[in-house]
């Protein structure tokens, strides 16, 4: 008897020590309790209705944590030249709008895949492409261009719903990955 | 003298209601333009506007509000950067369309801006709403 409850107390310890790295999925590195508590959700999903209507008419409403606070305020100070369109707002809806961004932007979210955006960027910098930060072009450098740049149904590494199936609800997770006449990718 | 005054503005009305769809939204706006000097709108004006090409510089060179929405106003169009699908903009097929001011004041200004290179006159906006709606 006492030797079944010693071995049940190893598979258990063991158990629990593995999970955590078995569920990691695609990432390459650990970062402790923290973020196995938020390994499900990448980023924050966007909620807001002001948030989705404004960012979201002309593309994917891209989850505030994707970039440090450093990057929205300088996004959101030159919204009439905005990636070479116009989006200007007016003062009430910007301010509501820096806001939202601010409070949860990637340096200060506790979301995991958030933290890794920020940690990868360094400090001061503030880039205003996602897909130009040191973690996206690590978690994207094994994607050829024919998949991504040089395919019509996808064209721009910006258009992450494109191939992440459920990039707007905030989850970048490797199995729902899609990419249009490809499939499935298997890091 | 009274009863010629009221006799325009149930002409006026009239006229307003065979050409537009039951939209106060657009009735409020085209009385602000008039207000504020558009004078004579009719759709071709719109129209006209809709199709022509703009020169610019930067990515793409020629525009023109079918780049995005294309020329059929009942068909859905496609951010021409983004790809991201654009609903019909006629309220005869989409009818959410052209049923916010504010929404229809901060399109006119990013779209004519990138468009044109300019923001548009309340002749234009008025031609646009009197096009789009008919």
């Amino acid at each position: 008897m006492k030797n079944m409850l010693a071995i049940s107390a190893v598979i258990f310890t063991i158990g629990f020590v593995t999970i955590p790295v078995v569920w990691s999925d695609d990432d390459d590195d650990w970062h402790g309790m923290e973020e196995y508590r938020h390994r499900s959700t990448g980023v924050a999903a966007v909620t807001s209705t002001v948030y989705r209507e404004e960012c979201g008419s002309c593309h994917m409403a891209y989850s505030p944590g994707l970039l440090p606070a450093g990057s929205w305020m300088k996004m959101m100070s030159g919204l009439e030249d905005h990636f070479g369109d116009n989006a200007e707002l007016d003062a009430e809806t910007e301010r509501s709008i820096t806001d939202l961004l601010l409070a949860n932007s990637a340096d200060r979210s506790v979301y995991r895949r958030a933290r890794k955006f920020n940690r990868s960027i360094q400090f001061n910098d503030a880039p205003l492409r996602i897909s130009e930060t040191p973690y996206f072009r690590h978690e994207h450098d094994e994607i050829p261009n024919r998949m991504v740049t040089g395919n019509p149904e996808v064209k721009s590494f910006s258009h992450c719903n494109a191939c992440h199936t459920r990039a707007e609800q905030g989850s970048f997770n490797e199995h729902d990955i899609r990419i249009p006449g490809y499939g499935r990718w298997d890091d | 003298m009274k009863t010629p005054c009221l006799i325009f503005v149930a002409l006026t009305s009239t006229h307003i209601n065979s050409v537009l769809a039951d939209n106060t939204t657009i009735d409020n706006l085209l009385q602000v333009y008039a207000s504020q000097g558009a004078t004579e709108v009719d759709a071709e004006q719109g129209q006209y506007l809709w199709q022509k090409t703009f020169q610019a510089n930067g990515e793409f060179a020629e525009r023109s509000c079918a780049s995005c929405h294309t020329e059929n106003l009942t068909a859905p169009g496609k951010h021409i950067k983004t790809n991201k699908l654009i609903e019909p903009m006629a309220p005869s097929v989409n009818p959410q369309r052209l049923t916010d001011q504010k929404k229809i004041e901060k399109w006119f200004k990013r779209n004519c801006k990138w468009t044109m290179g300019r923001e548009c006159t309340v002749q234009e906006k008025a031609g646009f709403l009197f096009y789009l709606n008919k």
